[in-house]
């Protein structure tokens, strides 16, 4: 296959998480569509190391989801936060930080 | 073959994506990245990069997916409020999204890059594989990998902070879980 088709998809999917984003409310699934995006990021590292035929794009990939772990822990710990908290879980609610 | 195999991974990865923002209940959200996931995995396989693949199926549809599920148990669904603070944003939306996809994919193969329309130089047999990786990360990419581990470091004991009972004690009554509670998540082995 060659690698435009993999670039595209990839275009696709940033585009579909962005898109997600735009419109969703509830922060969960905000935080899902920031993991739609970072794939897409990795799909196209990757889809680039194999053209270039140099592994090194590779690593950026797992660096990368190594980052996304940490993104996702931190942000879902806040949502637990916010849950205890009893405020509504809606990012058009939370847009104030007052505690 | 490989045709086949793409257009069917790649049609997995594109219809979770849209479960993913479609659904109303965020559990099926979670269950649709999963097919997601998997889908961008066998995408990796495609590309020669096994142990990329085998990171995402272990890392991300294994821990990270568990852990979004326990979340969503826990806090629950909760129905998104039709009130819109921005007008037409649902219809908007879609349309920057498609402008973003048209805007990205003009940029990338009106580029210069004569490779884009190649699969790629022929490679030896080990590319890819956990051995070529790890090779990489203790030697080039030492300093990189060292800070990813820092990062994770820092990412736990933030989420144990954020998570933990102690500071919102404002409204619970103070004297009810906490004791277990710092015990449960005592860093000390």
């Amino acid at each position: 296959m060659n690698t435009e088709w993999f670039i595209v998809l990839s275009a696709l999917l940033f585009a579909t998480g962005a898109m997600g984003i735009l419109i969703r409310r509830s922060p969960m699934v905000i935080l899902l569509c920031l993991e739609l995006m970072l794939n897409a990021g990795n799909l196209a590292l990757v889809a680039f190391s194999r053209m270039v035929g140099n592994g090194q794009g590779q690593v950026f990939a797992v660096i990368v989801m190594v980052v996304a772990a940490c993104e996702v822990v931190v942000g879902l710990g806040l949502i637990v936060a916010i849950f205890r908290r009893r405020i509504p879980l809606n990012v058009d609610d939370l847009r104030e930080l007052r505690g | 073959m490989e045709e086949v195999l793409f257009f069917v991974s790649a049609l997995g990865a594109l219809g979770g994506a849209l479960g993913v923002i479609a659904m109303r209940n965020p559990f099926y959200s979670v269950l649709a990245l999963i097919v997601h996931l998997f889908s961008l995995a066998s995408l990796f396989l495609l590309l020669t990069s096994a142990f990329v693949a085998a990171a995402q199926v272990v890392v991300y549809a294994g821990a990270v997916m568990v852990l979004y599920v326990f979340v969503v148990a826990y806090v629950g669904g909760g129905g998104e409020s039709a009130w819109e603070p921005i007008p037409f944003q649902r219809l908007l939306a879609p349309l920057l999204g498609i402008a973003l996809f048209v805007e990205l994919s003009v940029a990338v193969l009106s580029s210069s890059l004569l490779a884009l329309g190649t699969d790629g130089p022929d490679v030896r047999a080990g590319f890819g594989d956990p051995a070529a990786i790890g090779r990489l990360l203790l030697e080039k990419f030492l300093l990189p990998f060292e800070a990813a581990s820092i990062l994770l470091l820092i990412a736990a004991v933030g989420a144990i902070v954020l998570a933990s009972n102690r500071r919102d004690g404002e409204r619970d009554t103070p004297d009810e879980p906490s004791p277990n509670r710092e015990e449960g998540v005592s860093l000390s082995p």
